[in-house]
């Protein structure tokens, strides 16, 4: 029997919106024991529809239509008050950031003890032993530790691992996981994974999982429902749709993952040298009142080399310092040891006047597209500030913005613009025009294409590669994601815990990785088992 | 848009009335508000009487909101004292504003001078706002500057407080960054990317000092540490009837109203405008 039965689900949304309805008659099921995965991208409803199974749903977003079974009983529009009793005990949610969800003020096991009291008869003594079985159950170390700690005290995968206590405590039929490892690393989302994978085959629970990462679908699914601008546009088997997707929309999405094998382009090793760092370091101190703080090693003896066009990833998890060392060359942080050697000169040390000319030389995109543009000024001034900076005339400098934005692939009545009227892609792709614009020597990408959805970042994927060709630039490339690295990288340093431990050709790297953190990361990349990109 | 908000509209109606009626003044059927009249002492609101001018002539004149107990118009001085008392909350808002807006944005920006100057912040709270005005009203004889002075001195700090805050959360904002990577130098930054996006707090902050000045105006008039009695404001009218008040309560019903309604204006106003200009600080979705 489905644990779950969602037929022709409609939610509406507020007048003004971009489209009708969020979700138009979506129908799926989830079987007992079945993981069901939605994808799809940012804006296609599927998040809603968690909501609206869970009669979570905001009262801008009121259900339309549609029925919604769990374990047959019709649950769509009934009150709040059986819904209540459902959830945790029927049906049970996790989220994507885990220290949201959390409440900070109370230990982890007061919190699952808070879903025990209010939908069991339990008595106390009953009530601990199973926190305890059940923290022990999700693989935490020292149940009886855990449960008495507050949640900053966790690790974001151990938070995790928490609320899925939570959730499972009192073994529902069905569970949501709204994109559940999306905030997390590489290896602890593995690690989550396989946890999920694990007590779901030993609880035999029903999985509504969702996600817009076609890696975790490889991994984790057995089936997969495609959603597009709230839409279902396919539904079948995890390799029926993986390996043969019908829908064109499905054949672009599975197009765009990037794979992991190295593109295999010969780099010219004799391009002059456009940046080289030796020994950088950075160090976090934190000064108290009295006498030195603790110190935090963020970057601790970086030394690499990008040469003319060519690109260099810098590949870690977060907290492994790429960001820093990224920071420190553009010299928005100073460094507090070693060389940053930018076409020869150095300017590690250099002070903010005799630096100002050679700001030029650097420039930056940065992760978000929502924050990398001042809301308050136009495109055309966004792209000109740089130039008038130094000392370019408003008129030749506007031009340039318009062949710039050619350059991008955008249209020059973008110009008089606002960035709000822009999607992320678009914006970042003004990003990349704004830096292009003070003809930089060096292009530095933090996470440039991490908040992107897959299809848009194949798209600024291609335009980067596309200007480094041909403006012959050196570019810096820091990701999380191996699977961009693989696509646009000629060189490759792996960072962890503020070192580089692995650094060389990006096909030597991926190919043949040496030290066992590089390796363990491979491991954890999900979906290692398709060719993706192929389709 | 910020015209379709119902607060914005009630709000900025009645303070465009107020404002009207501080300029129309003398065409409003009144009379010099400093004239008084012996014979006209303590009239109740709507009779007639005589009221001698500066030149010595006698007019024959209605009271619509009765006289005091020198014989002067009530109606006349409350109307001339919405002069004094949006003049005073409208300089006392741009004064504290601009001043915690210098002070806010360096501190912000320049983190040496942050302890320095969040230090003197903080002695100037220290220090209770009715105190400083009575001390340096004390010190200079009221008139409108120093009134104004007075009252906006105790507002800085939380104006320097909310900049301080909207800097530091902005200038970390990638923008911030890329301009820093285009060479923008620190006072374009802070005059171009951060001030820009601090407009709408500000706003807010300003029409809630405005209405905390013209209240704090009236106290001090009431107390008579404020403008001196023979200007009028809605203060110095309600100081004058406490003593009669049970027997005369119109001199302190009229000027009190207005300053209800004026004050209630520019709150309902501010909460209209925070609504519509700072989504993140509004209540409503």
């Amino acid at each position: 029997m489905n644990v779950l039965e969602v037929k022709d689900l409609s939610i509406a949304l507020p007048p003004g919106a971009d489209r009708a309805r969020a979700v138009s008659k979506v129908s799926f099921e989830v079987g007992r024991g079945e993981i069901l995965c939605l994808v799809g991208e940012s804006g296609s409803g599927k998040s809603v529809i968690a909501q609206g199974v869970m009669g979570l749903l905001p009262k801008t977003l009121p259900l339309a239509a549609g029925s919604v079974r769990l374990e047959g009983e019709e649950i769509a529009g009934c009150g709040e008050a059986r819904l209540r009793q459902l959830r945790a005990t029927r049906m049970s949610m996790i989220f994507q950031e885990p220290m949201t969800a959390l409440n900070p003020v109370m230990t982890c096991g007061d919190q699952i003890d808070e879903v025990l009291k209010f939908h069991s008869s339990y008595s106390q003594e009953e009530r601990k032993k199973r926190i305890l079985g059940i923290v022990e159950e999700v693989s935490l170390p020292d149940p009886e530790r855990m449960v008495a700690a507050y949640p900053h005290q966790l690790s974001g995968g151990q938070r995790q691992r928490i609320m899925i206590a939570m959730a499972l405590v009192l073994d529902p039929v069905l569970l949501i996981a709204d994109e559940p490892t999306t905030a997390l690393d590489v290896t602890t989302q593995a690690q989550i994974l396989k946890l999920i994978l694990d007590l779901q085959k030993k609880h035999g629970t029903g999985v509504l999982f969702i996600t817009h990462d076609f890696g975790v679908v490889a991994e984790i699914a057995h089936r997969v429902a495609v959603l597009r601008l709230g839409e279902l546009v396919e539904i079948g088997t995890r390799d029926e749709v993986l390996k043969h997707p019908r829908h064109e929309y499905t054949k672009m999405l599975i197009g765009s993952v990037p794979t992991l094998k190295p593109h295999g382009r010969p780099a010219d090793q004799d391009a002059p040298v456009v940046l080289a760092t030796n020994k950088l370091s950075k160090t976090y101190a934190e000064r108290g009142w009295f006498g030195a703080g603790r110190e935090v090693r963020a970057a601790e003896d970086v030394t690499l080399e990008v040469r003319r066009g060519q690109t260099l990833g810098i590949v870690g998890e977060s907290g492994s310092g790429k960001s820093t060392v990224a920071r420190c060359i553009v010299r928005l942080v100073d460094p507090s040891a070693g060389e940053v050697r930018v076409c020869g000169t150095e300017i590690a040390t250099m002070g903010a006047a005799a630096l100002r000319p050679l700001r030029r030389k650097v420039q930056i995109v940065f992760q978000d597209p929502y924050r990398s543009l001042n809301p308050r000024r136009t495109v055309a001034e966004a792209i000109i500030e740089g130039p008038l900076n130094y000392g370019v005339p408003r008129a030749e400098a506007l031009e340039r913005a318009r062949k710039l934005l050619e350059l991008v692939r955008m249209d020059a009545s973008a110009l008089q613009r606002y960035p709000h009227q822009f999607s992320g892609g678009q914006r970042q792709r003004i990003c990349i025009a704004r830096a292009l614009a003070m003809e930089p020597e060096l292009l530095v990408a933090d996470e440039a294409v991490s908040a992107l959805d897959v299809s848009v970042q194949a798209q600024v994927l291609r335009l980067l590669e596309e200007i480094r060709t041909r403006l012959n630039l050196a570019m810096l490339f820091i990701t999380h994601d191996l699977r961009v690295a693989a696509q646009i990288c000629d060189q490759v340093a792996v960072m962890s815990r503020g070192r580089v431990v692995e650094y060389g050709p990006a096909e030597e790297i991926f190919l043949r990785p040496k030290h066992e953190y590089t390796r363990a990361l491979f491991e954890a990349a999900p979906g290692r088992g398709f060719a993706f990109g192929s389709t | 848009m910020i015209l379709n908000n119902w607060s914005v509209r009630i709000g900025g109606s009645a303070l465009v009335l107020l404002v009207l009626i501080a300029l129309a003044a003398p065409w409003l059927g009144t009379v010099d508000p400093s004239l008084f009249d012996a014979g006209s002492r303590d009239l109740r609101p709507g009779m007639s009487g005589e009221i001698t001018t500066l030149e010595g002539e006698i007019l024959q004149h209605t009271f619509p909101m009765g006289s005091d107990s020198f014989g002067r118009d009530v109606y006349s001085r409350v109307l001339y004292g919405t002069r004094v008392s949006l003049l005073v909350g409208i300089l006392c808002a741009l004064v504290a504003v601009s001043i915690g807006v210098a002070c806010g944005l360096l501190s912000g920006y320049l983190r040496w001078l942050d302890g320095i100057l969040m230090r003197v912040m903080d002695g100037i709270m220290a220090i209770p706002a009715i105190l400083v005005a009575i001390s340096l009203v004390a010190l200079w004889r009221g008139s409108v500057v120093t009134v104004v002075i007075a009252i906006a001195i105790p507002e800085i700090p939380r104006v320097t407080r909310l900049v301080r805050s909207l800097v530091l959360t902005i200038r970390e904002e990638p923008y911030v960054e890329a301009a820093i990577a285009l060479g923008t130098p620190t006072w374009k930054i802070m005059f171009g990317h951060i001030l820009p996006n601090c407009v709408a707090p500000l706003v807010v902050q300003g029409t809630y000092v405005c209405a905390f000045s013209i209240l704090v105006e009236a106290i001090l008039s009431f107390l008579g540490v404020g403008l001196p009695p023979d200007i009028p404001t809605w203060g110095n009218v309600m100081a004058e009837g406490r003593q009669q008040f049970n027997d005369y309560p119109h001199n302190i019903f009229f000027p009190g109203v207005f300053l209800a309604v004026t004050v209630l204006a520019v709150n309902i106003l501010g909460d209209g405008l925070r609504d519509t200009l700072d989504p993140k600080m509004a209540k409503r979705v």
